[in-house]
């Protein structure tokens, strides 16, 4: 294990350099197409994956500790993390024909995909999915809008949970495809955000959709859904906050301000917050690893991780003061203003993969057995 | 590294739960709030080896780690247990580190010696947890570290008495465990014990809390429904209960920390006292309100818990004071800012980044260890001396 994350931290080191850092800073792509590459010919994106896909079988524990090693790099690796659940999904429901169209280029390097779950009228109630997929003979024809479909711009597919059945429970009517982005038909607005990435808006013109880009059953999209998310919680979150408290204890020390005692507190309550997020993280990890699909545990870290982030970035910047309010890049910025950055960023973690909300009700009904809740 | 339990911390939990369901119901709990301490119960525990489990087999003790003790220990806190099983269990530790087996071997078969996790001050360890039966208290007094006799008779305050906390008169027939200069840092290991266990302790009481609030949820039914069906209860017991599950794998792995003598040993002690603490108080808090009106009445079992969770907070000091350790150790104490590197809070486990301490960590070793608090080191088996057998 440790010399795996050793090997992981010493190649990071070599690629993740403060160019890769500063262009996803820029640009609001948080994605490197060398490093991606880089990464793929080393056979990091893979190593997870047993040897009949080209992978070395390390066990969801190493994997962890590979992303956790990812983010404390800085490095820009949001294109990797949705394409690897895409894969893992493919895994467990896909087609034999899309395991071995798909998941080889995915694992290669060569592709990304994005995500199109949510629409103007469809955000936690995912399920209330409109975009229209209709069977025509051999395909589908595909129309409707989807949100915040991030990295649509650089993605060779996008996952596209479509409504199927407009009679149905609204979520026994859905239909999962994986739908390649130069379709005729496809058009991609990008859209800019407060914390500087870019997403986009993604709309689907009578999109002709070959029946064998399906996932999973007609009408059983849901399913597959469940699947993609608990991929999507079940991530080492917490690497972004070690990055942010390094970046506190890094202006507090440089400027003397860590012997105030305000100031030290702050630094207290992100330490063994981070040190939590990092236990919770590691346990749903470590159900992973057995097997299990953690499902409550995952969502408990990534609730408490992303909470714990957001006040910390909120206490930084109080202690920062004004001049904590000046960018990165600009004179004069406290901590380079990537405490700004973070600040600005941290706030779509709590609504992103499921908002805090969604996550708190399935916590009460399926980890204290709640029933079932009403608002 | 395993987070889960092994089978044998398995059989240690649900044998000391089983017994604590007999010997510790609320009934019981509430008949010793008095002196905090039910001679039952003790007498109850110490057939069974808990107080020693983590004594050294020398002495007569199980030969357990801590982490192993901490299981039992988080189980006391669901029963609210009226036993001063952390504080005898540390200072039997202490008296055989120190040389002392006579003492050592007494507490082992059942003698109530405690520790006072704050040092005196002008003679007196004022508030020590479980001395108000205690035969004596290991305190640190005037540079030395010391057993002090005591008279287990000697009245309890009212405010803490469930605890059985009570000052300690550091004046006559004193036994010095350690002299200056190492005197402090024997102190210093003794209340890190202390405080992980304590906050093993302190993340079983918050998950009782939880427990009754959630039962009670599920019970109660208002406008027609149970009030467990409102999201705006559930959001709330949501939030306590990642609260104690998070609080309940530091305390895991600070005791796993000391056990090994792992760098995290230095931080962690700290981190999860001040954690379980806080977690405990805010869900005993949030299960009290959960019970409106009837919460508020002596006659339901949560005030218990609410009441013991600002005391046992409060022992060792002001909560802010918890926060400034937790700085002091994770980045160096005032004035004196340490490389980067040296910090165990920025970044995952790895043995390039674990420089060894000189000083007062001295009990730290460079030794990297991954981390499997069941593991490598169990230990002869608590389950030698349990009544299974």
């Amino acid at each position: 294990m440790e010399a795996f994350r050793s090997e992981a931290r010493a190649f990071l080191g070599r690629h993740v350099t403060d160019e890769v850092i500063e262009t996803a800073h820029r640009t609001g792509t948080v994605h490197d197409w060398g490093l991606h590459r880089a990464m793929a010919a080393e056979g990091w994106i893979s190593a997870g994956w047993p040897a009949e896909w080209g992978g070395q079988g390390r066990s969801p524990l190493e994997m962890n500790a590979l992303t956790e090693e990812m983010y404390l790099s800085g490095a820009p690796v949001d294109g990797l993390g949705v394409a690897t659940l895409v894969a893992h999904t493919l895994l467990h429901e896909g087609t034999e024909w899309q395991k071995g169209e798909i998941i080889p280029r995915i694992l290669s390097g060569e592709v990304l995909v994005c995500l199109g779950y949510s629409e103007p009228d469809a955000g936690s109630d995912v399920a209330a999915c409109a975009t229209r997929a209709v069977r025509d003979g051999d395909e589908w024809v595909v129309n409707g809008q989807k949100m915040f479909t991030t990295l649509a711009h650089e993605s060779q597919y996008v996952f596209l949970l479509t409504r199927t059945d407009t009679e149905a429970a609204k979520h026994k009517g859905l239909t999962m495809f994986v739908v390649p982005m130069d379709t005729p038909g496809i058009g991609v607005t990008p859209v800019p955000t407060m914390g500087g990435e870019r997403t986009n808006i993604t709309w689907y013109d009578d999109v002709r959709v070959p029946d064998r880009y399906r996932v999973g059953e007609v009408d059983g999209g849901w399913k597959v859904m469940m699947t993609a998310l608990v991929f999507e919680r079940n991530s080492a979150w917490y690497g972004e906050a070690v990055r942010l408290l390094a970046h506190g204890l890094r202006w507090a020390r440089s400027t003397g301000r860590i012997d105030e005692p305000s100031v030290r507190e702050r630094l207290a309550r992100a330490a063994i917050g981070n040190e939590v997020a990092n236990l919770l993280g590691w346990r749903a990890a470590w159900l992973a690893s057995t097997g299990a699909l953690p499902g409550v545990e995952g969502t408990m870290a990534k609730l408490a991780t992303t909470e714990h982030y957001q006040r910390v970035a909120d206490d930084l910047m109080d202690v920062l003061g004004a001049e904590g309010l000046r960018r990165h890049g600009e004179p004069g910025a406290a901590a380079d203003g990537w405490i700004e950055a973070t600040y600005r960023h941290c706030q779509v973690t709590t609504i992103y993969g499921g908002t805090s909300e969604v996550l708190r009700g399935i916590i009460a009904e399926r980890a204290l057995g709640l029933p079932r809740g009403r608002a | 590294m395993d987070l889960t339990l092994t089978d044998e911390q398995e059989l240690i939990r649900d044998s000391v739960a089983r017994l604590l369901a007999k010997r510790s119901g609320p009934e019981q709990v509430r008949a010793a709030e008095a002196t905090g301490f039910d001679p039952e119960l003790w007498g109850a525990l110490v057939a069974v080896g808990l107080p020693a489990m983590a004594l050294p087999e020398d002495v007569g003790g199980g030969g357990s780690t801590l982490a192993g003790l901490g299981i039992a220990v988080e189980a006391c806190g669901a029963a609210l247990a009226s036993a001063p099983v952390v504080e005898v269990a540390v200072a039997g530790r202490a008296l055989a580190r120190h040389g002392r087996a006579e003492e050592a071997a007494r507490v082992a078969a059942g003698a109530v010696v405690v520790v006072a996790p704050r040092p005196a001050a002008d003679g007196v360890a004022t508030l020590v947890p479980g001395a108000g039966a205690a035969e004596g208290a290991v305190v640190l007094h005037r540079g030395h570290l010391v057993l002090a006799p005591h008279d287990p008779g000697a009245p309890v305050p009212r405010a803490l008495s469930a605890l059985g906390a009570a000052d300690v008169a550091v004046d006559h027939d004193l036994v010095v465990l350690a002299a200056e200069p190492d005197a402090e840092a024997a102190h210093t290991r003794l209340a890190d014990e202390w405080r992980s266990l304590t906050a093993a302790w302190l993340v079983g009481l918050a998950q009782h809390s939880l427990d009754l609030a959630v039962r009670y949820a599920t019970e109660r039914h208002q406008f027609g429904v149970p009030i467990g069906s409102f999201q705006a209860l559930q959001h709330r017991m949501a939030d306590r209960a990642t609260d104690v599950e998070g609080a309940r794998l530091l305390a895991r792995k600070a005791l796993w920390a000391l056990d090994g003598g792992e760098p995290e040993a230095a931080a962690h002690p700290a981190m999860a006292f001040a954690r379980a603490a806080e977690v405990a108080q805010r869900t005993a808090s949030d299960a009290l309100h959960v019970h409106g009106g009837y919460g508020f009445m002596e006659e339901y079992d949560v005030q218990l818990a609410f009441r013991r969770a600002k005391a046992v907070r409060l022992l060792v000091g002001d909560p802010h004071d918890d926060l400034a350790a937790v700085t002091d150790r994770c980045f160096g104490p005032v004035g004196a800012p340490l490389p980067d590197a040296a910090s165990v809070v920025l970044g995952p486990v790895d043995p390039a980044r674990r420089p060894a301490r000189p000083g007062p960590r001295a009990w730290t070793s460079a030794s990297p260890r991954r981390w499997r608090p069941s593991g490598p080191r169990p230990g002869p088996s608590w389950a030698a001396t349990s009544p299974t057998r």
